[in-house]
């Protein structure tokens, strides 16, 4: 088509073209780098505001901040073993009540019925579960699940708060269930069926498949689900400070009220008045920051060495 | 390739949209933040107010305080005056001018007792230190003759956020109870020995209007307005007095310092209300600082005067006690001290 | 032999039973918060609570413009900032998996992933809501976008990844300069997983509360001022629930409903263009 003309100013104008275009490749690739790099700023970023904010405590306090049993802004005395404790109390009692779900979930897509309609509404059943804000939950629990709560309470013969560890806990474990479901249902059906195959050959039943090929097989993932699901517990903020109670005290029972970490945060962040409460309350965002990192870091390389095998 | 092309302009539309909304919006929003105590009578006052849009978040005392520290809002408010602490952290002067005065109300949750309740100071303290625990316990009982109370478990409620109102509170069991003074002492935000925690004022009144057996402390307007029962409380001079508007009127009947910083809890009126306070609005004395225009600070001063003089006729209905006349004078003189660079603003 | 055969049919048969029930069992929950929500929140919907701004403290009436309006503008801020960004990384990424780079920033992106969010909600504060000076919506609406970065770096990443190598190298071979492919060739190809990803990520921090906390604040106030304080649905639920007044509570009602109506809605689209998306593959 060009040559039919001028070859030659053709040529001329193409080189001109692929001049500007070679500025703007040279541009655009700068701009991935540019925006790559900006991501590792971020969390840089992020890490080191942490540090820098937190350091009047970190200083002050040293390490015997994480053991301090007492929170006490009046007397400046910070110890963050209560809201350690409250953290811990929540995310393990969520994820023991949501683990069994969240197998049974995989096991039952990945396995039993991995097709089909019925399959697919389960599926997207789970994943609405993860969609749903957290502080839907938070005001749902705190109108419904509360005066239940109660009601048990009042039959235990504990004060009935309504509110507490076992309140908070129980919205956190169905928040969390979709977590560990989803990518337990992608593993088993990753398992290979040779293996499956095999088992059935030699007479194994459903049940014996299950528990000695599949389960052995996807151990390590699943259990890289159940990390991702702590990780997300630790950090739940709404739903969880809603439901708490929002005391400074070790729980006493799992009926008792308390605190965890991101809950202290978002009670007490626009109003801590003096440096070190301030601090104090950041070195919490930073533990916080620490701890579900390196969980969900361990979750993800499990995970990438699973799939990679 | 159509989508792309469809997005890509919906983009370009929607942040072009953005800019010039942005950019049509107009600076003469005040920013509040502070007292969950005064909230209702806040938001009342400035939907009246017509001069300037006003936003008041109620986020509680402690946060009005360091807000304005951060110099984020326009002004705070708060129920306790500044300490020595928070003085020291604030960058320039702070003027603490009345707003008006309210009462801590003891609400509570106890299935068939729908009013008349009586606690002595005494007591109280000992139901917020965890020493009693049940509504049938003696103490209870003895300033009650004749309502029968059931046999439940206290479930006392707090605030989870430094408060003014919890400020009042603890002042006040501070002043009556020698154990609560040793233990806990008065704060905004102290370490509460029991019970469950409640954001801002609006939090604990809705954890006692849900909890049976609940107790719990709020700002008068919010017990009323919620239709919740409250507590007589006896004064120095012995009397259970039920908060209202005369009892916090008379209690707040006092002479007011130059700063205004005045504390009346457990008052000497033997009709006097012994868990009342002022609240104040806190503004820098020098206006000018961080780049803020002259209209801005006059606008904010010209609010706050406005406050004390006829907003004050929103404060009856709503219960809390309108300002005296030499409360007044006091506040005018003190908001006439602000300065814009140095020069009088008003 | 045979009995011992009868046995374990009826154990795994058992089996079978206990993880059907575990497996359904979980959608009780979600359908009981979902049917009360809709009850309690439903009814309150209507022109007054659409386009009324909240009433003084203890009156009746009021609506809910303010936080419509704020949660739009900042969602939408927030995707004008995460949206290039995070295809330009996901592109990266996508194109550069072995580069160094590649893989401190693949890292960065797994752990923003699991960064809490109110975490970013401090940490925004000390970047912009205190050099600033006051409150704001921008600030509200980067902390929303460090939130939705992730989803669409993933997103990008792993749709790129799946497009045959071949379509490229066709449009290269041809001597169109890179940019061009990738901008006309390959983000077009892809385009559909892209933007299931960009509707999750906006449906994920709709409903985000606590990184709006310390910045965005809130206001009764319509208003799209970038540089002021602004509500938002998730704020305005969180104020509105703790409160003891009935009609505030009727008002958050309403509010979780078009809240969970705006999630679902967006999850549904980004089911459809996968659905669609996985049947053109």
């Amino acid at each position: 088509m060009f040559c039919i003309r001028n070859p030659k100013f053709v040529e001329n104008k193409r080189l001109k073209l692929s001049n500007s275009q070679l500025k703007w490749e040279i541009l655009f690739k700068r701009i991935l780098i540019a925006m790559s790099i900006l991501l590792v700023l971020i969390i840089l970023g992020v890490l080191a505001t942490l540090i820098i904010e937190s350091m009047p405590s970190i200083k002050a306090l040293g390490f015997g901040y994480l053991w301090g049993k007492v929170w006490d802004p009046v007397q400046n005395i910070y110890g963050a073993y209560p809201f350690l404790i409250g953290t811990l109390l929540t995310s393990f009692i969520a994820l023991i009540i949501s683990v069994p779900f969240s197998y049974a979930i995989a096991i039952y897509l990945g396995e039993y019925n991995p097709k089909g309609w019925l399959s697919d509404l389960l599926k997207n059943t789970v994943e609405l579960i993860a969609a749903v804000p957290s502080i839907i939950y938070g005001f749902w629990g705190l109108f419904v699940l509360v005066p239940m709560v109660r009601e048990l309470e009042m039959k235990f013969h504990v004060l009935p708060y309504g509110i507490g560890i076992l309140t908070a806990s129980l919205i956190l474990a169905i928040m969390i269930i979709p977590y560990g479901a989803s990518l337990g249902i992608s593993l088993i059906r990753m398992v290979p069926s040779p293996l499956k195959e095999g088992a059935y050959a030699l007479g194994a039943t459903r049940f014996e498949v299950i528990r000695s090929v599949i389960m052995p097989y996807t151990r390590s993932g699943l259990f890289a689900g159940v990390l991702l699901s702590l990780g997300r517990a630790l950090g739940e903020t709404m739903a969880v400070t809603m439901l708490i109670g929002n005391t400074s005290t070790i729980p006493s029972s799992i009926f008792a009220p308390g605190n965890t970490m991101a809950s202290v945060i978002a009670n007490e962040f626009t109003e801590a008045d003096h440096t070190e409460y301030l601090s104090a309350l950041i070195e919490l965002g930073l533990v916080l920051f620490f701890v579900t990192v390196v969980i969900n870091l361990i979750g993800k390389r499990i995970i990438t060495r699973f799939t990679n095998n | 390739m159509k989508l792309s092309k469809s997005l890509k302009l919906a983009v370009v539309a929607l942040a072009a949209s953005c800019v010039t909304m942005a950019a049509s919006a107009q600076d003469n929003v005040l920013l509040g933040a502070g007292s969950t105590f005064v909230n209702p009578l806040f938001s009342k006052m400035f939907s009246q107010y017509t001069a300037s849009k006003v936003n008041y978040q109620s986020i509680g005392s402690g946060g009005g305080i360091l807000q304005l520290t951060n110099k984020t809002v326009d002004f705070g408010d708060s129920d306790a005056p500044l300490n020595d602490d928070q003085t020291k952290k604030m960058s320039a002067q702070v003027l603490h001018i009345p707003m008006t005065s309210g009462a801590v109300v003891v609400t509570y949750n106890v299935p068939g007792v729908a009013g008349g309740l009586k606690l002595s100071g005494k007591d109280l303290a000992d139901i917020y230190l965890g020493k009693v625990t049940k509504w049938n316990s003696p103490e209870v009982k003895d300033s009650n003759p004749g309502v029968s109370l059931p046999d439940l478990p206290i479930v006392v409620i707090h605030r989870s956020d430094g408060s003014g109102t919890s400020f009042i509170f603890t002042d006040f069991l501070t002043k009556v109870n020698p154990e609560w003074a040793s233990k806990v002492g008065k704060a905004s935000a102290v370490n509460w020995p029991a019970g469950l925690g409640g954001k801002g004022n609006e939090g604990v009144a809705g954890l006692v209007k849900q909890t049976p057996g609940a107790i719990g402390y709020v700002e008068l307007a919010y017990a009323v307005q919620n239709k919740m029962p409250f507590a007589a409380i006896q004064n120095k001079s012995g009397k259970f007095i039920t908060p209202t508007l005369e009892a916090t009127t008379l209690a707040s009947n006092v002479v007011i310092p130059a700063d205004s910083k005045v504390s009346i809890t457990n008052t000497d009126n033997p009709k006097g209300y012994p868990i009342a306070s002022f609240t104040w609005a806190l503004i820098y004395k020098e206006q000018n600082y961080g780049g803020r225009s002259k209209v801005r600070a006059t606008e904010l001063v010209k609010l706050l005067w406005w406050n004390i003089h006829q907003g004050q006729a929103n404060c009856a209905p709503l219960n809390y006690a309108p300002l005296s006349k030499s409360a007044v004078k006091v506040a005018e003189t003190i908001l006439k001290s602000a300065t814009y660079g140095g020069k009088a603003i008003l | 032999m045979e009995a011992r055969i009868g046995m374990r049919n009826i154990k795994s048969n058992i089996f079978k039973g206990i993880i059907v029930f575990f497996a359904f069992l979980i959608t009780v929950p979600l359908v009981i918060i979902l049917l009360y929500i809709i009850k309690q929140g439903a009814g309150q919907v209507n022109w007054k609570f659409l386009t009324g701004t909240p009433a003084p403290v203890g009156e009746a009436g009021g609506g809910i413009a303010n936080a419509l309006v704020g949660s739009f503008v900042m969602v939408m801020t927030a995707s004008v900032v995460a949206i290039p960004v995070g295809m330009a990384a996901g592109v990266y990424l996508s194109e550069n998996p072995r580069t160094k780079l590649a893989y401190y920033s693949s890292l960065c992106v797994d752990i923003l992933q699991g960064v809490p969010s109110i975490v970013v909600g401090i940490v925004v504060y000390f970047w912009l809501v205190k050099p600033l000076g006051t409150f704001s919506a921008l600030s509200g609406s980067i902390a929303l976008a460090i939130m939705m970065l992730p989803i669409v770096i993933r997103s990008t990443e792993q749709t790129l990844k799946l497009l045959p190598d071949s379509l490229k190298e066709a449009a290269l071979s041809l001597g169109v300069p890179y940019h061009r492919v990738i901008l006309k060739v390959t983000i077009p190809c892809g385009f559909a997983g892209i933007l299931s990803g960009i509707t999750l990520s906006i449906a994920r921090v709709i409903g985000e509360t606590a990184p709006l906390l310390f910045t965005a604040f809130g206001s009764p106030f319509v208003s799209a001022a970038l540089g002021k304080p602004m509500e938002s649905l998730p704020h305005l639920i969180f104020t509105y629930a703790t409160s003891p007044y009935d009609d505030w509570h009727n008002l958050a009602w309403g509010a979780s409903f078009i809240l969970l109506m705006f999630v679902l809605t967006l999850n549904i689209i980004t089911k459809v263009i996968t659905r669609k998306w996985k049947i053109q593959l």
